[in-house]
């Protein structure tokens, strides 16, 4: 079986995503990596998630499909431009590589972890967990289907059950 | 009418003078507030896509869009203070660096909407500045009308990502009769831009 980081990048060329925007986590790290030395898709480096939100609903403007990866911690800094695809009803797909969740050690890191699901739901953006690595292709698969031709906004999850927790030593 | 330093120009004749020489395949971003009725009262067409709200989004659309679309120009009409609240947009254009798109600041260095409160560029800090340093190969300010007739050039056909900052008067120019549905804003916009293709 193909490692999920290399069937996500598969995946999106299987079904021509050309914009990939991301700031950085290293549970995308390999994800980030195929992408940009992909020249079907543009990969944009942010300097906050929330220009994702933006530069995703210009795509689509476009014509193209696009991609939004980021952390836990970045969905805090998206909840007002996720007003944009909601009244337009741009079709969104974010993937996000949780943290302050399963295993998490780091504190500073939960009050975001813990608040993912429910702001992206406060704001219309449909959660799916991604907890083992058996699911990553049908679950993605699916929310690409959900999103651009249902015209949904869409997150997948990636629990730290899949990408394994970071460890701190004293 | 209080007026920034220097000399000054009415915003929705400069946003005339910019739209008069517009491309007809040209595509247009819009951001919320006094730019979007600038923009619709100099050239209300297909090609516009207006956002009404989501403050500090607008660049952003503007490149996914100019990305997406590398044939055509996309101008960016956008606020002195909505753009600094994303001003790390502009190291994001600075390092994709889309030759087809144009960013022009309307910068009244004030929140037009709520009041006139002055904004940063009020208190000297410098847009087109920041662009420069970020690595747009083509910035510039203009505040009278032989700077703007420079800029019209670069806006159009200067290769991008190009910066002008236009300064404005602070003013309230009546409003523009709008639209604020946004699925239609969106769905007119790709149906002119990509034909039959666009409405899925």
């Amino acid at each position: 079986m193909t490692d999920w980081r290399d069937d996500i990048h598969k995946i999106f060329t299987e079904n021509d995503i050309q914009q990939v925007s991301y700031v950085p986590d290293a549970g995308h790290a390999r994800v980030i990596d195929l992408c940009r030395e992909d020249n079907r898709m543009n990969a944009v480096p942010m300097t906050t998630e929330m220009e994702g939100i933006g530069l995703a609903c210009g795509a689509w403007l476009g014509g193209q499909k696009a991609v939004i990866l980021m952390q836990s911690s970045g969905v805090g800094n998206c909840i007002n431009a996720l007003s944009l695809p909601a009244v337009c009803q741009f079709p969104l797909l974010m993937l996000v590589a949780m943290r302050g969740e399963f295993g998490e050690g780091q504190r500073w890191q939960m009050p975001m972890g813990h608040a993912v699901r429910p702001s992206l739901e406060a704001m219309g953006v449909v959660c799916y967990d991604v907890k083992h690595a058996a699911d990553v292709r049908p679950v993605l698969e699916n929310a690409i289907t959900y999103a651009f031709q249902g015209h949904n906004r869409v997150a997948l999850l990636l629990s730290q059950q899949l990408i394994g927790a970071k460890k701190f030593t004293k | 009418m209080s007026t920034a330093k220097g000399q000054v120009l009415e915003r929705r004749n400069a946003a005339r003078k910019i739209l008069d020489a517009l491309a007809d395949d040209a595509l247009i971003v819009a951001s919320v507030g006094t730019p979007t009725g600038d923009v619709a009262a100099a050239k209300e067409r297909n090609l516009n896509f207006y956002l009404r709200g989501a403050m500090g989004c607008a660049s952003s659309v503007a490149l996914g869009l100019a990305l997406a679309q590398p044939e055509r120009r996309v101008l960016n009409f956008v606020g002195d203070a909505e753009l600094l609240m994303t001003a790390g947009s502009l190291a994001t254009i600075a390092v994709m660096r889309p030759k087809n798109l144009a960013v022009v600041v309307l910068d009244n260095e004030a929140y037009g909407e709520t009041g006139m409160q002055k904004a940063a560029t009020g208190y000297g800090v410098d847009i087109a500045g920041i662009a420069k340093a970020s690595g747009f190969p083509v910035t510039a300010t203009a505040r009278t009308e032989s700077d703007l007739a420079k800029a019209v050039e670069s806006i159009h056909g200067g290769q991008g990502p190009v910066l002008i900052v236009v300064k404005v008067r602070q003013e309230k120019p009546d409003r523009v009769a709008l639209p604020y549905d946004g699925v239609w804003i969106k769905n007119r916009f790709r149906e002119a831009l990509l034909g039959e293709d666009g409405i899925i």
